[in-house]
């Protein structure tokens, strides 16, 4: 009996792995997140990332050091696996939080038209005017430095994309005749919006929200580049570039190493974005 | 079997009302419809025949359409006066609705089971537990003629005929005491309409359930049918048994049409005898009787002022043609 309920998800699947970067994309992905999961029982919080040891600086590559050490003669590969979980624990809350709450917004705005609609895309648009990046700088400024506040910016930056993305895939299916037969049944609005309308507008959110954690985690890292995202000495791979491009000239392997990391999460990402993309719209496969 | 009066439309009428015009879409619409009872509601495309099934259910457009006077009594309520909270309470549960294309109104992302589930969740009022919903779900498939074993499956794994078969399903969960089907087979083949419009009959007798039949189809009146209404312009031109209108000793010339534009087997036509001409423009009604720009029937008075109701029995009929004889009411 479970094998036709899951037909739908099995033919996703089967349709997904025929795509060899999508596959690529996910593998890459997984081996992230399984670094980041492991990485505590490898190494220590306080004696192999923060702590400083300053004979052992600018070491390069070795087999106790894989990747050498940075500046303060701490592990760069046990860095970088740390800020893993840092990075992908920012692009996994942020991107949920501003898809519950954007979400939110642009379904209402969309079901229920009229006013409110124009109420709240009004609003979601004075945000959209101002570049995302610069909105997140503007909170951080105002709250100051720190994961939660870098988490709570990059949200409020990103509400106003979801709002609209919601809104366009309700405006559609909210005349659908599923709908009409759904009230005639005495169903109440919420249960339509969430029960009725939101499944079938599953596939680009999902979609959409893969592609949106790629970006988060460069914005983040942007953040932190810059000062104002996660503070020394946490590991996080924007910080690492930051404090690694002063030596840039002795030792490159402090800058690459990070920028390959966001480099392979923001690509893995988006090829397993493309590939969900193609798989859960079937008419794109012809 | 009870036979008390369940629904009542007096002098319904309803307006579509946008910014450039207004559509009179019912104008002066009197039903009636005891408990167990067929009527079936024919007329042209326009003719206000789904405006009255939403106005039963408070479905209307909202903002756009109004009902400006008369008054519609379902099972001791009044419907123009409920409130949406008690209007929830009625759909889905007292009056269910099956709508024309049953190809969009499942839900496609959805076990076509929970969607059954769904109504009987909605109106849980016998405190029916999570078992024996599911037990009623089983029983309305089969009820319908579905293995229940496909109750996981989606929509699009059936094909149109089951899907309607699931619409009836979902609609007769609740045990309804009023079916409102807007032109159920429409969207389906022939075999297929007959096979669902026989076990539609079968249920309806089976579980006592009131129908309200709107077709444009006389031959699928003919078939389940037990009270005929004709519409025409937001009004009904004629009403009575299936007998009544039938047995065409007195009809409405309107009516006359429709049966003059169905094929008949028996006798060799070369064309059938459509009606003339359009519906008329409900923003904009002629004056006296709606239909006398078409009628082949037509006389003077007819231009000037509304007809009057002719009844016979049961029968009745709005026309100039039997009101200066005969037995007028009102």
């Amino acid at each position: 009996m479970n094998k036709t309920s899951t037909s739908q998800w099995y033919q996703v699947w089967v349709r997904f792995r025929k795509n060899k970067s999508a596959i690529l994309g996910m593998v890459i992905f997984i081996l992230l997140v399984i670094i980041a999961l492991i990485s505590p029982m490898i190494y220590d919080y306080n004696t192999d990332i923060v702590t400083q040891n300053l004979r052992n600086r600018l070491q390069p590559p070795t087999s106790e050091h894989p990747l050498g050490t940075d500046a303060f003669g701490r592990d760069v590969f046990a860095r970088i696996a740390y800020g893993a979980r840092v990075s992908l624990l920012i692009g996994f809350i942020v991107v949920g939080a501003s898809l519950v709450i954007g979400g939110f917004i642009g379904a209402i705005a969309g079901y229920f038209g009229g006013i409110l609609d124009n109420v709240l895309m009004r609003i979601m648009d004075v945000f959209l005017a101002i570049p995302q990046i610069l909105l997140a700088i503007a909170v951080v400024a105002a709250l100051g430095p720190g994961i939660t506040n870098l988490i709570i910016a990059l949200t409020i930056s990103m509400i106003p994309a979801y709002a609209r993305l919601l809104r366009s895939l309700i405006l559609p299916l909210k005349d659908a005749e599923y709908v009409e037969a759904a009230k005639a049944s005495g169903t109440n609005t919420w249960k339509i919006i969430f029960g009725h309308l939101l499944p079938n507008a599953m596939g680009p959110l999902i979609v959409n929200s893969t592609l949106a954690v790629g970006k988060t985690i460069v914005s983040a890292a942007g953040m932190s580049f810059l000062g104002l995202g996660i503070s020394p000495p946490n590991p996080e791979w924007g910080a690492m570039l930051s404090e690694g491009k002063e030596y840039i000239r002795y030792a490159p392997n402090l800058v690459l190493y990070p920028g390959m990391a966001i480099m392979l999460a923001v690509l893995s990402l988006n090829l397993l974005g493309d590939g969900l993309n193609d798989a859960l719209d079937p008419r794109l496969k012809q | 079997m009870d036979n008390h009066m369940l629904l009542e439309l007096k002098d319904l009428e309803v307006v579509y009302q946008t910014d450039f015009e207004n559509v009179y879409a019912l104008n002066k619409v009197t039903l009636s419809l005891n408990a167990g009872e067929t009527l079936g509601l024919v007329g042209e495309t326009g003719a206000g025949k789904t405006t009255t099934a939403l106005s039963i259910l408070k479905l209307l457009p909202k903002n756009i359409g109004k009902i400006t006077g008369g008054s519609i009594m379902f099972d001791g309520v009044d419907i123009v006066k409920a409130t949406e909270g008690e209007m929830r309470k009625i759909r889905g549960n007292k009056i269910s609705m099956i709508f024309q294309d049953p190809m969009t109104s499942l839900n496609p992302v959805i076990p076509v089971g929970e969607q059954i589930a769904e109504s009987l969740e909605l109106h849980n009022t016998q405190g029916r537990t999570a078992a024996e919903i599911e037990q009623r779900v089983d029983q309305m498939l089969e009820l319908v003629g579905i293995s229940p074993n496909r109750k996981t499956d989606f929509p699009h794994q059936f094909s149109g005929g089951m899907k309607q078969r699931v619409v009836i399903a979902i609609a007769l969960a609740c045990d309804p005491a009023l079916l409102i089907a807007d032109e159920p087979t429409t969207a389906l083949d022939v075999t297929i309409q007959a096979q669902v419009l026989a076990m539609m009959g079968e249920l309806k007798e089976k579980l006592n359930t009131s129908l309200i039949l709107i077709t444009h189809d006389l031959g699928i009146v003919a078939q389940i049918c037990d009270k005929v209404a004709v519409m025409y312009a937001g009004e009904i031109i004629e009403s009575g048994t299936m007998e009544d209108v039938f047995s065409r000793i007195e009809n409405h010339p309107y009516t006359v049409g429709l049966f003059g534009s169905i094929p008949n087997l028996e006798v060799s036509t070369l064309r059938l005898a459509p009606i003339n001409g359009l519906m008329p423009d409900p923003t904009d009604l002629p004056k006296g009787c709606k239909f006398h720009p078409r009628c082949p029937k037509c006389m003077d008075i007819c231009k000037t002022e509304s007809p009057r109701v002719y009844e016979t029995g049961t029968h009745q009929i709005m026309c100039h043609l039997f009101t200066q004889e005969g037995n007028v009411i009102q």
